[in-house]
């Protein structure tokens, strides 16, 4: 089972700088409460946010969005070699593809936090949990709450 | 003289463009390799600029064209692996000064421009058209077809380098820190190597289509058997190993379902190709071969990485553009060099072309019939990245060398080398050639 240790860093998430373009993302996360960008003019969710729209290409209907924090694992590998150090002690452990339930098309990574090694249930419902960064930035990570559908 | 990115009006991204309007106008004539190094050693003449202008003059001694005779340079001016020179780490100056420098100081050695070409070929005294294409081979030779085709240029260079220095890369600057940008964290945060993506989709695909991963043992061993008959290729210069799957199978996860020999090997290594008009062709020194298409893949995934489904709709859509610009249907395929590094995308690919019939969820049962060289439906036959090391350009050399029969141990045998596609690097964004012994 994956464990984070904050004593020294070890384990634990890089932390984060929130720059202009994502730090409402960031200080909704803070606020635990998981936000998207949304095009209003398209009506259209997008994730990783972007300075205008995939679709319709503007910038000025832009927003952020409430979504409902619940979705479901699409699929999922498991890391054994990863470039970031902080994780490195952690080896392996799960990164899983999430898609949302407000629009499946929205994907987040996830550790799965309380989800054994390799025993991923693939097609679950998972739902966001928010967990604090080495710097203690919070981060939107996921739960498994019901088995796979 | 000022190089810039292709425009977007060079590529055919869009399906109903017809056939393309230099179809069979242009050729590909010579070629010409480097040696293969793991890492930099630090000469100048192994530098990523010394083996630029080797694998530059090899093209256009293989072709038999005085350089005088060369108006156009098409090149990729980013050479990086995923190394980049340290911070702080003093210049290697010595390298750097034993050739014509720009103002860059690492061009040559952690990039290379069009102007540090230039100013190092003296002898290339009629250039008169630059154009970078980013990112890969696939990239600069769909510019310098267009650019052919276009009268841009009569006789032009291709050219894609790599470089690779000490140590292990991606381990350092950002992914050694203890904090990253906002706009990368919502990426880099889980700590997901390059192959991520890739090994989800296969995740993917296995658990929709009821496959599974030592499935492509085959495929892995059939493509370093093919490279270790590539003799311009790292593994066959260098570590003469075949893999067996039994090596396949026991290899150490990197993201599991991707081990160590689904993912390649970075190398430095320079590859030059020569290209002019059809005409022109027929008179120089290696048979032609022709350009029958080129279309590009840029799609864009909806979030952060593509899923099944949107791979699948993209290598469907590409193949769709692939024959419809080139008026040819996947039954006129003599062997396909769809790109491999991931080995784990390559079915994707092919499924996408209907590649001998190929559905989708089907080639990983393919692979365990004969795909060799040697039968009547080859795959890779270049061995790829995975077959040569990383460079992105080993499928192209190979469907020349082929249609030129003189791939030499690796010439095909169970077809008659006629018509192939090429190209990458990724199912989901990349630029695709189809070449052929005859213009049309």
């Amino acid at each position: 089972m994956r464990r984070f240790v904050s004593k020294n860093g070890e384990g634990m998430k890089q932390g984060v700088d929130p720059d202009e373009l994502t730090r409402p993302f960031w200080e909704a996360a803070n606020e635990h409460r998981l936000v998207v960008q949304n095009c209003a003019a398209c009506d259209r969710l997008q994730h990783p946010p972007a300075r205008s729209c995939h679709r319709c290409g503007s910038g000025d209907a832009l927003e952020w969005k409430e979504v409902s924090g619940r979705g479901r694992i699409y699929n999922y590998g498991v890391v054994h070699d990863c470039p970031i150090r902080l994780l490195q002690a952690d080896q392996p452990f799960n990164v899983a593809v999430i898609m949302l339930n407000d629009d499946p098309g929205i994907q987040m990574y996830s550790h799965l936090p309380g989800t054994p090694v390799d025993d991923v249930p693939v097609g679950a419902d998972v739902e966001v949990v928010f967990e604090a960064t080495a710097n203690g930035q919070k981060v939107p990570e996921w739960r498994v709450v019901a088995e796979a559908r | 003289m000022k190089t810039s990115p292709a425009p977007a009006s060079v590529y055919r991204t869009a399906e109903g463009l017809g056939l393309w309007e230099h179809r069979g106008n242009v050729a590909a004539v010579g070629i010409g390799h480097s040696p293969t190094f793991r890492r930099w050693d630090g000469t100048p003449e192994n530098s990523v600029g010394g083996i630029s202008l080797l694998a530059l003059r090899r093209a256009m001694d293989d072709a038999g064209v005085n350089p005088a005779d060369i108006d156009g340079l098409v090149m990729d001016p980013s050479t990086t692996t995923g190394a980049f020179w340290p911070r702080g780490k003093p210049l290697p100056w010595e390298a750097i000064n034993a050739y014509n420098r720009t103002d860059e100081p690492l061009d040559g050695i952690t990039g290379l421009s069009a102007d540090w070409i230039l100013a190092n070929m003296p002898e290339l005294t009629g250039i008169e058209f630059t154009m970078y294409g980013m990112g890969c081979m696939s990239n600069a030779i769909v510019v310098a077809a267009q650019a052919i085709g276009d009268g841009r240029a009569r006789t032009c260079l291709v050219l894609k380098s790599w470089h690779n220095l000490e140590g292990r890369y991606y381990q350092g600057g950002a992914n050694a820190g203890n904090a990253i940008p906002g706009s990368s964290a919502i990426r880099s945060l889980w700590g997901t190597p390059a192959c991520f993506g890739t090994a989800v989709q296969f995740a993917e695909y296995c658990r929709k289509y009821g496959k599974s991963h030592d499935m492509m043992a085959p495929f892995i061993e059939n493509s370093r058997q093919n490279g270790l008959k590539f003799p311009e290729g790292y593994w066959a210069q260098h570590r003469p190993e075949e893999i067996t799957p039994e090596d396949y199978e026991a290899a150490r996860w990197i993201a599991k379902p991707a081990n160590l020999f689904d993912n390649d090997m970075p190398i430095m290594v320079s590859a030059a190709y020569l290209f002019t008009t059809a005409e022109s062709a027929r008179h120089l020194k290696q048979k032609p071969v022709y350009v029958l298409n080129h279309a590009t893949s840029r799609t864009r995934p909806r979030s952060l990485t593509p899923t099944l489904d949107e791979v699948e709709a993209d290598t469907a859509r590409t193949a769709r553009k692939i024959y419809e610009g080139a008026g040819i249907t996947a039954d006129d395929l003599s062997f396909e060099n769809m790109y491999d590094g991931f080995a784990l995308f390559h079915q994707f690919h092919i499924e996408g072309l209907g590649y001998r019939g190929l559905k989708f969820g089907e080639a990983l049962d393919f692979y365990q019939t004969d795909i060799s060289i040697s039968g009547p439906n080859p795959v890779s036959p270049s061995g790829g990245n995975i077959g040569c090391g990383r460079s992105r350009f080993w499928m192209h050399t190979d469907c020349i060398q082929q249609i030129q029969q003189r791939a030499g141990a690796r010439q095909v045998t169970g077809v008659k080398p006629e018509v192939a596609v090429s190209g990458g690097p990724m199912p989901v964004g990349g630029n695709y050639m189809v070449w052929s012994a005859t213009p049309g």
